[in-house]
């Protein structure tokens, strides 16, 4: 069929996208959206194989396919929930990945054809080899980060900043030479710059940071996809492209938002300002006392109560405490007790990861209260049980002007009646910051590890 | 400027707009899978990739090229789609009983 009736057809796969983000709106349809963008998916490849342009190579693609799926399904079904941003980022790479070959091999075969591509085509192509390119090395980066390949802390040298830029300057520069000249190698060079500096870029931002980096390089994958649409003229792979552009866009935003720090903070600070104020804090905390508390005191405390809310932190999923934690919650609620969850915005490794995992460990997701709808509500909560979470509660972020993380919106703990805090430890949290939570006349600390905790507390619940 | 390019552009505008609208009505509770399922949905480079492959190349390495593209984009699409379809299979409501 020729491109324009392709592109009409198209339009199902359009319209099965929108309605597939449309149905995230609310769990009930979510995955029925998802289902549907699938099959949107399957529509687009049989319409594309339908293509007059597309005569040969077949075998090429059933095999690529068949390697590509098999590679999808084993990593998607394998993954654990706790390693879910690792996967996106794979996924994000590869997706990149594609888009700057496609460019690259689609810029060969037109100027072999033409001997020129055109002002649009040329950017086009261009941009998405660039931006594909730099996602899908940032990406693996990203990974190799998260997956403790790589060193988490971030990486610094001497003239980073100056190296960084004249890698960025120095690919578009190629890209703009490739255009000009009509040169396949050219095009293929810059695409190797733009890889190294997507491997640059993402190396000076730490492991806490890289959910941010992921939606962002989510976004230039989107990008880079609605280039080759250009290129391609393709309307579907242009809306498709930039529905996700909006999307990593969006989310970025808001995780940065959530962190109390500017996008550009997030990706050129490299977090060194913030060790030396956090160690001020920290001497600072000397000679207040913390009460400790022991897993019977904390049972009676909780067994007697009206309303208890868990507050869950990426130290719980560590710890692997996630179905330990329901299991109290679900021995609290036939004492009569009223058990919620309130999930912070950035709690996990990437935005609604603690939703995930508390998902997966069958938690109602009725149960589970944004920030927002539960911070009202914590001068009626009897009892307040923080697990594995620290600066999410860290008050000095309200009423400390001087604490790197002030201004962060956290939740309100220390409004509840009691506080109950499970740490192994009274070691500060990843940002090294002293939580005043802690020092607190409700609070009380139980040191243990989560999981321990957790089970120590439901056999003391059950005694009481 | 031919007025494809014209009309391309404006349909790039209008998908910008759709994407905000569409996602800003996104729960934070379902953030994760909204991540997992634009990833597979920015797979639709697959098309891409099947239109250079089944293109008729001059040499080897262009196939080469375009074959990884395959194979790249379809481990995108398919796992993205797979993980997303799992994690929103845990997400379940209340059972009624403890209503």
């Amino acid at each position: 069929m020729s491109t324009t009736t392709a592109n009409l057809l198209y339009l199902v796969t359009i319209v099965a996208f929108i309605l597939a983000l449309r149905f995230l709106s609310s769990p009930r349809h979510a995955r029925l959206g998802v289902q549907i963008g699938a099959v949107g998916m399957l529509w687009a490849v049989i319409v594309t194989l339908s293509l007059d342009e597309v005569v040969t190579g077949y075998w090429w693609m059933a095999a690529g396919m068949a390697i590509g799926s098999i590679v999808g399904v084993v990593g998607a079904r394998k993954v654990k929930m706790t390693a879910m941003p690792q996967m996106v980022a794979l996924f994000n790479g590869v997706g990149g990945g594609a888009a700057a070959l496609v460019s690259l091999v689609e810029f060969h075969t037109v100027w072999a054809a033409s001997g020129d591509v055109g002002v649009e085509r040329g950017v086009s192509t261009v941009f998405s080899a660039l931006v594909g390119s730099i996602s899908f090395a940032g990406s693996l980066v990203a990974f190799g980060k998260l997956q403790d390949l790589v060193s988490g802390r971030p990486i610094t040298y001497p003239g980073q900043q100056v190296g960084n830029a004249i890698l960025f300057l120095g690919s578009i520069g190629l890209g703009a030479a490739a255009m000009a000249s009509v040169s396949f190698w050219l095009l293929a060079a810059a695409i190797v710059v733009a890889a190294l500096f997507g491997i640059v870029f993402v190396l000076p931002i730490g492991g806490a940071d890289m959910p941010v980096v992921i939606s962002l390089l989510n976004a230039f994958t989107g990008l880079a996809a609605a280039a080759t649409g250009f290129v391609l003229h393709s309307n579907v792979l242009i809306v498709s492209g930039m529905l996700v552009g909006a999307s990593g866009t969006l989310l970025t935003t808001l995780m940065a938002r959530a962190m109390n720090r500017s996008i550009a903070n997030v990706l050129f600070g490299a977090f060194g300002k913030v060790d030396a104020t956090a160690a001020a804090a920290a001497a600072g905390a000397d000679g207040q006392t913390v009460r400790s508390a022991s897993a019977d005191d904390v049972a009676v405390m909780l067994a007697y109560a009206r309303r208890v809310v868990f507050v869950p932190g990426y130290g719980l999923a560590v710890a692997q405490a996630q179905h330990d934690v329901r299991n109290l919650a679900e021995l609290l609620e036939e004492k009569g007790v009223d058990v919620k969850y309130a999930i912070h915005p950035v709690a996990g490794r990437m935005p609604g990861h603690m939703n995930v995992l508390l998902a997966e460990a069958n938690v109602p997701y009725d149960e589970l209260v944004e920030m927002e709808q539960i911070n009202p509500e914590f001068p009626q909560t009897d009892v307040s049980v923080v697990v594995g979470a620290n600066d999410v509660v860290n008050p000095a972020a309200r009423n400390q002007p001087g604490s790197p993380i002030y201004g962060m919106p956290i939740l309100d703990v220390d409004k509840s009646q009691n506080v109950v805090v499970i740490k192994r430890s009274m070691s500060p949290g990843f940002a090294g910051i002293d939580n005043p939570l802690f020092y607190d006349p409700k609070t009380v600390m139980l040191f243990d590890d989560a999981k321990a905790a957790m089970e120590k507390l439901i056999a003391s619940v059950k005694s009481v | 400027m031919p007025s494809q390019f014209i009309i391309e552009l404006t349909v790039l505008v209008l998908a910008i707009f759709v994407g905000f609208e569409v996602i800003s009505k996104v729960p934070t509770l379902l953030h994760t899978p909204l991540m997992s399922g634009t990833n597979a949905i920015h797979g639709i480079v697959i098309v891409g990739a099947i239109i250079v492959m089944g293109t008729p190349h001059p040499g080897l390495f262009m196939q080469i090229l375009s074959f990884i593209a395959v194979v790249l984009a379809s481990a995108n699409v398919v796992g993205g789609f797979v993980v997303t379809d799992r994690m929103l299979e845990m997400f379940k409501k209340r059972p009624d009983e403890r209503e």
